[in-house]
């Protein structure tokens, strides 16, 4: 210990260089927006390449997959072709269906029990199979916002996986780019007014204040309105951009929902179905 | 001997950083060469100083220049590397016994010994300087460009104000 000491008092002045140096250029990053984008670009750019080789093996194994998929929609896209060449003009009659057209209906549903202070929180309304409710519905607020997919149906209830449940997991855009990224709630921040978007392709540029839409992947329709982005830049351990959000739902003064049914919920499962089993 | 010497040094630094902040601050050709003349206070503080005291000196003086300049850090660190390089050079070119001098300036020290010294130590400064300040590798060519002929220009004026303030009698 005494050596060390005479050691260190010895070459004082390269010890105490290292201490001031290292407090210089920790201010020197700290303080100045340019040298902060930089260090983190740089280490970004690291992570970025290795990931993009990655993807370039990735690719090759998926190969098969791609394939089979692009085949797939070669085949649905001959068909329309052929749809397209057979109509017989003389006879084509214009007819509007308006009803075959509107491919969702809303059906209210009263609240009957709510709870936003668990980690996964279950909402049950009024509504079961009686009323033609499927579990994997969306549900949507009255005046904007989503609040999640029904869980489970009895004859005259249904419970609803609330938006502040572990396992919600939803398919959003951006509003101005339409930059996909999926939408969780309570990563460390269990705010009822706050979510997360995640997963956003690293060169998107998101704003505070852009307004955060559903994509119509899931069974939401396309384009109902979710969130205001309030933080950009939300540090994640992957390779996507993340933002907090703060939700249009207020979820603690919930009375109505609506339900919303795809008509074309079922065709698209068994489709996607088909498609899954071809695969195998 | 003592306090005189602390009051020739406030002075300076004063004379200096205001020289610095409120003219020099002002002056670069083509943005290429911009002088550094403040470093000439840490230039020369007194032989018998701490090491301590010595980079506690340099580091504030280094963050009054960043808050002026509003560059947090970059000058500090710049005046730490060349508190170092002093040190550094004062240990291995003189005897430490044998320092009678109060201080390495150009009346005491001579021209050869000063000029090598000043040169040391500006080109470590301003060498950190504008490589935190471009903080990338791409342009390597024009950060040492400039360091290069700051360089030169901050040495140009060390040496003219050690030459007016030459006192014969010293040595």
């Amino acid at each position: 210990m005494r050596n060390l000491w005479i050691f260190i008092s010895r070459y004082n002045a390269f010890f105490l260089f290292i201490i001031f140096f290292t407090i210089g250029i920790y201010l020197t990053v700290k303080n100045n927006a340019y040298q902060r984008s930089v260090t983190l670009n740089s280490t970004n750019e690291v992570v970025g390449s290795a990931y993009e080789r990655l993807n370039i093996f990735k690719r090759y194994l998926n190969l098969g997959m791609v394939n089979d998929s692009l085949a797939a929609e070669n085949a649905k896209l001959k068909t329309q072709i052929l749809a397209l060449t057979t109509i017989d003009t003389a006879k084509n009659v214009k007819v509007v269906d308006t009803i075959t057209q509107q491919q969702y209906t809303y059906l209210p549903a009263k609240v009957i029990k709510n709870s936003i202070t668990l980690r996964n929180n279950i909402i049950t309304i009024n509504k079961g199979s009686l009323d033609g409710i499927e579990s994997g519905m969306a549900v949507l607020a009255p005046q904007k916002g989503i609040v999640g997919f029904i869980r489970d149906v009895s004859e005259h209830l249904a419970t609803i996986q609330s938006l502040l449940h572990k396992d919600a997991r939803i398919s959003v855009t951006l509003k101005k780019n339409h930059a996909l990224g999926s939408l969780v709630w309570g990563d460390g921040n269990f705010d009822i007014k706050k979510a997360f978007i995640k997963e956003v392709p690293n060169h998107i540029k998101m704003s505070v204040g852009d307004t955060v839409i559903t994509s119509g992947y899931a069974s939401f329709p396309a384009g109902i309105l979710v969130g205001r982005i309030s933080k950009t830049n939300v540090a994640t351990n992957d390779n996507f951009l993340s933002a907090e959000l703060n939700l249009f739902t207020d979820f603690s003064t919930l009375q109505y929902v609506y339900v919303v049914k795809d008509k074309l919920a079922t065709e698209q499962k068994n489709l996607e179905n088909v498609a899954k089993t071809n695969e195998q | 001997m003592n306090s005189r010497l602390l009051i020739v040094n406030v002075i300076r630094w004063f004379i200096l950083l205001f020289v610095q902040i409120f003219l020099l601050k002002n002056m670069g050709f083509y943005d290429l060469s911009t002088p550094f003349i403040y470093v000439l206070f840490l230039l020369l503080l007194p032989f018998g100083m701490p090491n301590i005291l010595l980079y506690l000196l340099a580091f504030g003086t280094g963050l009054t220049l960043d808050a002026f300049y509003d560059t947090m850090g970059v000058h500090a660190t710049a005046c730490v590397v060349l508190a170092f390089v002093r040190i550094a050079f004062i240990s291995i070119s003189l005897n430490r016994d044998a320092i009678d001098d109060p201080e390495p300036s150009l009346s005491y020290m001579g021209f050869q010994w000063f000029a090598l010294y000043a040169l040391l130590c500006v080109l470590a400064h301003h060498l950190v300087l504008f490589f935190l300040e471009t903080f990338r590798l791409t342009e390597i060519g024009y950060t040492l460009m400039r360091c290069g002929l700051s360089c030169i220009f901050t040495l140009l004026i060390i040496l003219l104000v050690e030459f007016i303030f030459y006192r014969r009698t010293a040595r």
